[in-house]
């Protein structure tokens, strides 16, 4: 017998994921030590509306990392084999189990008991009559199907008061833990939190986990029993595909970014550095790129990328490999199509640098063309880079929506807010209309880009030296 | 400016020379025509002869690039490469791989997206700077920091709920509008109202918020404080001053979308059904029809490079400091 009763399996993108968070853990010790990085990340953590966007974009960074873990469940033995299962799960899946197992017939509305279709039922006399039968899950602990309002708010009600708990204890920890730092009584702590006088905008953050936690509450003692945001059309809850989609938007919105890095900081800098022909040649490149309108050039190549799976499936195990392989493939087209902009802007800048003095001191000490780009030029590029990976990542992710519709975007079989909403919008001329598949993923998309877009705003206020210079940055 | 001009247009021929190199290389390198016939077929096991009919049917069978069967000029004209990408140049974009003409497709269905995308986009550009003057006048204060805020907001917003709700509030719940469809004529009018105030809103938050910090950053230049301490009133600065001066930011980012505006807008199209060039695309997309896609990013960088040349003379139009030599 095998030691565990599950067998861990590496996707592609959990890699690329974890190998990011990894990047991000070397480069937060990084820039920890250095004042001139320390400085801006500092000015974002004073500005209350970011920290609250923070708060939120960590909750869903949370969900999509506990997504990024997938195994393979052991079967139950057959002739002393282990065998796994051909599912692959994530921790997310575990978590949410009775979310995942619990699948309708089709369509039922939120909290709804029945079905949201009328179909033929056996009667107990033996007859048959047309009426809404009752979920297989879906408030299956109630007497009376039809009287299930009170249960609901008695169960909203104990999930609200402990998370309200909850949050109150994270927040006197919180206080225990700073006043320590402050060299102050807790009591006297909690008061300079509530009242805004931390450097670090505290009661912001304990607001937005506050909402947060009344919220969640009552969904997470609700959602066992009931489909909170109803379920779809093939039954599944519409909850757990919302929030199965936040991987898939926070892995498109990080590496396809992370794939123009390269791209657009070498070519710019290349040809801002050494002008001329070299100059001339990548200007070309990139005007050429981006004359073709985005969305054609990326329909184009995924296009071509689908007839290749097509014809090789041989190199595509299972279809979750198939769909991951998509996932990255669509990132790499998406980063692919979509460096020209930055690079314009680095190239801009590379211009302007190496006129300065220092390079034309360095050029005279005979330091190699080479060396003045990495020492010299990239490091002082390094703010607008930055400031474009935290603006593109909202962007990207409305991106993957938009592009899911037209049948560019991510496999069929993937989960994402794309997908959600192409599936749902089929429904929009039934009466009464299926309303909360979209409904569900406007507010986890909207929820996702707002936190992104605020939190990018403060990133840009606070690392662009022109807002900085200014006083700005509040 | 003749000269400066002759050589932008000649830059330009360079870039769609590109774009084609580029196209043919992403349609006949990542995969040769057998896996696109394959793909089309559908099946996994199509017999080489339905292969072999598919290609010759489209014109796919002959050689890439030199055909050593044919003599004379034949030898480059007879290939892929002639046939399929450099005729785009002389506008042959020959038939699509269902078999129709794809150039009578396209002049036929530019006009329905025109006569969506130009209202919205004269309309659009109306309202954006009024609400962007607006909030530059006053900046810095609880109305424009609200202003802002919402425009974060409704840029945070798909531009596929603006269009659900927007088919779903006018014309299921008010039947106001019909929810799609196109009519030529007068009658097209109720069938336009719709997309185009869709196309309006979804814009608001992103473009409001561009244009006010063009405004914003112009406000704090100098010529803005010598504006002031000669005494001149607040509109007069911003009428008079900022707007002018705006221009050039404003104008590099409007006048390369104005030949765009053919192309249509792929999912408005396809919601409302308007027989456009952008739903054209997506279901061409959606069919998998490659010729039309090779088409309509040829004829995408076409448009595109002739707005980056409208650009440039639109700059000696407001810009007297810009002097070609």
């Amino acid at each position: 017998m095998p030691l565990l009763p599950f067998r861990i399996e590496v996707l592609w993108s959990d890699a690329l994921v974890w190998l990011l968070v990894a990047g991000i853990a070397v480069y937060a010790a990084y820039a920890a030590r250095r004042p001139h990085l320390r400085a801006p990340w500092s000015r974002v953590a004073r500005n209350g509306s970011a920290m609250a966007a923070a708060t939120v974009l960590a909750v869903f960074v949370l969900i999509g990392l506990l997504d990024s873990i997938h195994y393979r469940p052991l079967l139950p033995a057959q002739g002393g084999k282990a065998a796994y299962s051909t599912e692959l799960r994530s921790a997310l899946d575990l978590v949410l189990s009775p979310l995942r197992a619990q699948r309708e017939k089709t369509y039922s509305a939120p909290f709804a008991t029945r079905l949201y279709a009328k179909e033929t039922v056996k009667r107990a006399d033996g007859g048959e009559a047309r009426e809404f039968p009752r979920l297989r899950h879906g408030g299956k602990h109630l007497q009376d199907p039809d009287d299930s309002a009170g249960d609901i708010a008695l169960r909203a009600f104990r999930g609200a008061v402990a998370a309200a708990l909850l949050w109150f204890a994270a927040a006197l920890l919180l206080a225990a833990a700073l006043a320590r730092h402050r060299d102050g009584g807790i009591e006297d702590t909690w008061r300079a939190v509530w009242s805004g006088r931390t450097a670090v905008p505290w009661r912001a953050i304990l607001a937005t986990l506050g909402v947060l936690a009344l919220v969640a509450g009552p969904v997470v003692a609700l959602a066992p029993h009931y489909h909170v945001l109803g379920t779809d059309k093939v039954g599944q809850d519409v909850l757990y595909q919302a929030l199965k989609s936040i991987r898939t938007g926070l892995v498109i919105g990080t590496l396809a970014t992370l794939v123009t890095l390269p791209f657009a900081l070498v070519l710019g800098v290349m040809a801002g550095y050494f002008k001329g022909w070299v100059d001339d040649v990548i200007q070309y490149v990139y005007t050429t790129l981006s004359s073709i309108p985005g969305v054609l050039l990326i329909a184009a190549a995924v296009l071509m990328m689908q007839v290749y799976i097509e014809n090789h499936p041989e190199l595509f195990p299972s279809t979750e490999v198939r769909a991951d392989v998509r996932l990255i493939a669509l990132c790499v087209i998406l980063g692919l199509t979509s460096w020209t902009g930055l690079c314009r802007l680095l190239r801009g800048e590379a211009l302007k640098l190496r006129e300065l003095e220092y390079i034309q001191a360095a050029r005279a000490f005979g330091v190699s063309h080479w060396r003045i780009m990495m020492r010299h030029i990239t490091p002082n590029l390094m703010h607008i880079v930055m400031i474009a990976l935290v603006m593109d990542f909202s962007g990207l992710v409305l991106a993957e929506a938009v592009l899911s519709y037209v049948g560019v975007g991510v496999d069929p079989s993937m989960i994402s807010f794309g997908t959600m909403i192409n599936s749902a919008r089929l429904e929009m001329a039934r009466e009464p209309m299926v309303w909360w598949s979209l409904a569900a993923a406007f507010l986890f998309m909207l929820l996702l880009v707002l936190a992104a877009n605020l939190f990018a705003d403060a990133v840009r206020d606070a690392f662009d030296p022109r807002v900085a210079m200014a006083g700005g940055g509040a | 400016m003749t000269a400066y001009l002759v050589r932008r247009l000649f830059y330009g021929l360079l870039v769609l020379a590109g774009v084609n190199v580029l196209t043919f290389a992403l349609f006949f390198f990542v995969n040769s025509p057998d896996d696109m016939a394959r793909a089309q077929l559908g099946a996994k096991r199509v017999t080489p002869e339905a292969v072999d009919k598919w290609k010759r049917e489209r014109g796919y069978d002959k050689p890439l690039f030199l055909n050593e069967k044919k003599s004379g000029i034949e030898r480059v004209t007879d290939t892929v490469f002639y046939t399929k990408s450099v005729q785009l140049f002389a506008f042959e974009f020959g038939a699509s791989d269902q078999g129709r003409n794809i150039g009578y497709d396209i002049r036929t269905r530019m006009w329905p997206s025109l006569a969506v995308q130009l209202p919205a986009f004269v309309i659009g550009l109306l309202v954006y700077i009024s609400f962007a003057l607006l909030l530059a006048m006053f900046r810095a204060t609880a109305f424009d920091v609200a202003g802002v805020v919402a425009c974060v907001l409704l840029m945070s917003i798909s531009s596929l709920f603006y269009i659900i709700g927007g088919q779903y509030v006018f014309g299921k719940l008010w039947s106001l509008v019909p929810i799609s469809g196109y009519d030529g004529g007068f009658e097209a009018v109720k069938f336009l109202a719709l997309p185009v105030l869709i196309g309006v809103a979804s814009g608001i938050g992103s473009s409001t918020r561009w244009y006010r910090s063009i405004f914003i950053e112009e406000i704090g230049k100098d010529y803005v404080r010598t504006a002031r301490a000669k005494g001149l009133g607040e509109l007069r600065v911003l009428f008079g001053h900022v707007l002018q001066n705006a221009m050039i930011p404003i104008l590099t980012g409007v006048v390369v979308v104005i030949p765009l505006l053919f192309m249509g807008a792929l999912i408005t199209e396809s919601f409302f059904g308007i027989p456009g060039l952008g739903s054209y695309t997506i279901d061409a997309i959606s069919q998998q029809d490659f010729a039309i896609v090779r088409a309509m990013v040829f004829l995408g960088s076409v448009l595109y490079v002739i707005g980056l040349i409208l650009t440039d003379i639109s700059y000696t139009l407001v810009d007297p400091r810009v002097r070609f030599s």
